[in-house]
């Protein structure tokens, strides 16, 4: 758990190509991504992602950025998240867990 | 009636007013070009390279404004298209490029010429579709053209399986053309506010010393009238980018002319000077800004751009907008007091004498400078002008008398040499009243010269003028002044005859080696209609001057003031 990040929480069209459009933003702009959480949202076209990122002064490009995908309808930044979740994703990797 | 994937690619480029489009067919896209030949409404322009083929459609866009469209087969193909994508990325160019791929059963297998084009495509365009079934054509080729032209401008890449193109369907209604929708990229957003309006002319009213700093912005937003009416009023000196350049007359008094690592000694002083800089269309560029934290340091800043995402990216503004820059100027041109700023311009004017560009007048005819403005007072304001990119292009950005937007295509942001000729076919093709001079360097020139082919077959009203120095201009200049005279791979041990060459193609050959008088020639050339190719020897000690070093403010140009 730290304050140094936010999460961004991200509406999209679920289809194929959009994952490698996010990454690839964060790739080419230079900029961390520390987690992703992603899951279908309803009835399976659209779906949720929260990304995880630190906090810095390129948060709002990166903001901005996000904003002009096509395939991205909406952009939330959750400065007050709950932790736990990626904290829990973090002790499952570490744990081995999910092979069971 | 039932349409094949390819017919219906083909109905919806009609729908979408498209007249010409380039490429070269192959395996992938073969159906699509079986229904091209039936259209009666589509030129096809057959290129030499894929990369030549994405310049062409280009210089259509680049000359008009309207989206070019480009087409590729799969693998090679799109691997060659890419940096003609890139380029376009960069300068915010609409550009469609409709791209072939293996048959969907095929896909991920390391099927013959398969490589993954969305991949590739994703970093240098706006935005890339995979189809997936022929339905989805009626909806992803309107939606890709509404994108390359919506808000700023881009590339769209529409990657197409061999069987879609093949796949037939029951079209009983077509879709219509979607207009140029109020979109910043692909939002919706709020139409400009009229107190942030009323803010910023407050601000420029009480300004002492403002300059515009405007660029290629200015042009895709159809502004350039709007611009000058608003620096007339108020009296506000103008700086334009490269790309920016023709959309203030460069003939007017309050033209400074353009800023950044080869602009002019006096436009990088003035901005040194100014307290207030109205940046419209622009975004901060390192070749425009020098060293970004010493870029106008006394200076509140004003940016106004249709993307979002620049403002605020390199420089903190103070007043920023989102918006289309022809209706903010419209809007707030009643709220601008008129103004002489008599103080301002004659401080302007005196710092203008004292540090000009230098004009190398005694160095005669063929110094470059001298070569390029002799070039520019014989042709009209129409004719249009395409640059390779190195020594050459900023010399004529610097000499040449651009008056109007769109009348000069150069490769600003991604800088790629090859440029100059298959854009100039384009812009030829689009402009069939207007003359084209494509300005080159030997090595630039032979990066694209298999467009020469394409070109005697459209029999266009192009010459190609190379500025022939035997080397890689920029590269000798960076390695004179940075890397202690170490001429390393930049100068050619042999080069062509560029005059036979252009022959061989059958495209007329001029060559001014050994000419002395070479200004009624020339003339001569330029006053004919065919294809031609003139190669103009240069002195290859020759630099651009004055140049911002890297890492140092504009003002530390050096070689700002050369004695004869
Ligand atoms: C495709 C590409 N490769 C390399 C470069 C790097 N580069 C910039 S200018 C230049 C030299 C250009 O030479 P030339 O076309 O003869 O023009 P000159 O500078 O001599 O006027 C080079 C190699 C580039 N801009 N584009």
């Amino acid at each position: 758990m730290n304050n140094q990040d936010v999460v961004i929480q991200l509406t999209v069209n679920n289809h194929p190509g959009v994952m490698s459009h996010i990454t690839g933003l964060f790739t080419r702009r230079a900029f961390n991504l520390e987690g992703i959480l992603c899951g279908r949202l309803g009835n399976g076209k659209i779906s949720r992602i929260y990304l995880l990122v630190k906090k810095d002064q390129r948060l709002d490009q990166i903001i901005k950025q996000l904003e002009k995908l096509y395939d991205v309808s909406e952009v939330l930044v959750c400065e007050d998240y709950n932790h736990k979740i990626f904290d829990d994703i973090h002790k499952l990797i570490r744990s081995d867990d999910v092979k069971k | 009636m039932q349409y094949t994937g390819g017919e219906i690619i083909v109905k919806l480029l009609e729908n979408e007013g498209i007249t010409k489009v380039c490429g070269i067919p192959g395996g992938a896209n073969l159906p699509l070009y079986d229904a091209l030949s039936k259209s009666d409404k589509i030129e096809h322009i057959l290129a030499r390279h894929e990369q030549g083929g994405g310049f062409i459609a280009q210089g259509i866009a680049r000359a008009t404004g309207k989206v070019g469209v480009c087409l590729a087969t799969s693998g090679p193909g799109v691997t060659n298209l890419l940096t003609a994508i890139a380029d376009a990325k960069l300068d915010s160019v609409p550009l469609v490029a409709i791209t072939g791929q293996v048959s969907s059963s095929f896909l991920g297998t390391d099927a013959f010429q398969e490589v993954d084009t969305c991949g590739l495509a994703i970093p240098i365009t706006k935005h890339n579709f995979f189809v997936r079934s022929v339905e989805e054509l009626l909806h992803i080729i309107p939606e890709a053209f509404r994108v390359a032209e919506s808000g700023r401008p881009g590339p769209v890449l529409v990657d197409i399986p061999r069987d879609v193109q093949m796949a037939k369907m029951e079209v009983l209604e077509w879709p219509k053309k979607k207009e140029n929708s109020p979109l910043i990229e692909n939002k919706k957003i709020e139409p400009v506010n009229m107190e942030d309006i009323a803010k910023i002319a407050e601000v420029i009213n009480r300004a002492k010393r403002p300059i515009l700093y405007i660029g290629g912005g200015i042009l895709q937003a159809n502004a350039h009238e709007e611009l000058y009416k608003f620096a007339k009023k108020n009296n506000i000196p103008v700086a334009s980018t490269l790309m920016g350049l023709g959309s203030y007359p460069s003939d007017d008094d309050l033209y400074l002319g353009m800023l950044g690592m080869h602009g002019a000694p006096h436009t990088n002083i003035i901005l040194n000077e100014t307290d207030l800089l109205i940046a419209l269309g622009v975004r901060f560029d390192d070749r425009a800004t020098g060293n970004i934290t010493k870029f106008c340091p006394n200076a509140t800043v004003i940016h106004v751009d249709i993307d979002p995402a620049e403002l605020n990216k390199n420089k903190i503004a103070q007043y920023t907008l989102a918006g289309d820059l022809k209706e903010v100027l419209e809007k707030l041109f009643p709220l601008l007091s008129a103004d002489d700023r008599q103080n301002w311009i004659d401080e302007i004017t005196k710092i203008k004498n004292e540090n000009p560009l230098y004009m190398p007048r005694k160095k005669g005819f063929y110094h470059p400078l001298n070569f390029i403005k002799e070039v520019g007072d014989m042709l009209d304001p129409e004719t249009i002008i395409t640059t390779d990119v190195g020594q050459h292009q900023m010399w004529v950005a610097q000499a040449y008398p651009f008056k109007k937007p769109r009348k000069l295509l150069t490769s600003g942001g991604l800088g790629t040499m090859g440029f100059g000729l298959p854009v100039a076919i384009g812009a030829a093709l689009a402009n069939p009243d207007k003359k084209v001079i494509c300005i080159s360097g030997d090595g630039s020139f032979l990066m694209n010269i298999q467009e020469l082919a394409t070109l005697a077959e459209l029999n266009l009203n192009i010459t190609v003028i190379i500025l022939n120095n035997g080397c890689l201009g920029m590269v000798r200049q960076q390695q004179e002044l940075f890397f202690n005279k170490n001429y390393v791979a930049s100068k050619f041990k042999s080069n062509p005859d560029f005059a036979s060459i252009a022959n061989a193609f059958g495209v007329k050959g001029y060559d001014f080696t050994n000419v002395k008088e070479a200004n009624e020639l020339l003339r001569g050339i330029l006053s004919t209609s065919a294809p031609s190719v003139i190669n103009v020897p240069i002195d290859d000690r020759e630099n651009v001057l004055p140049i911002v070093p890297p890492g140092a403010a504009n003002y530390q140009m050096i070689g700002g003031k050369i004695i004869e």
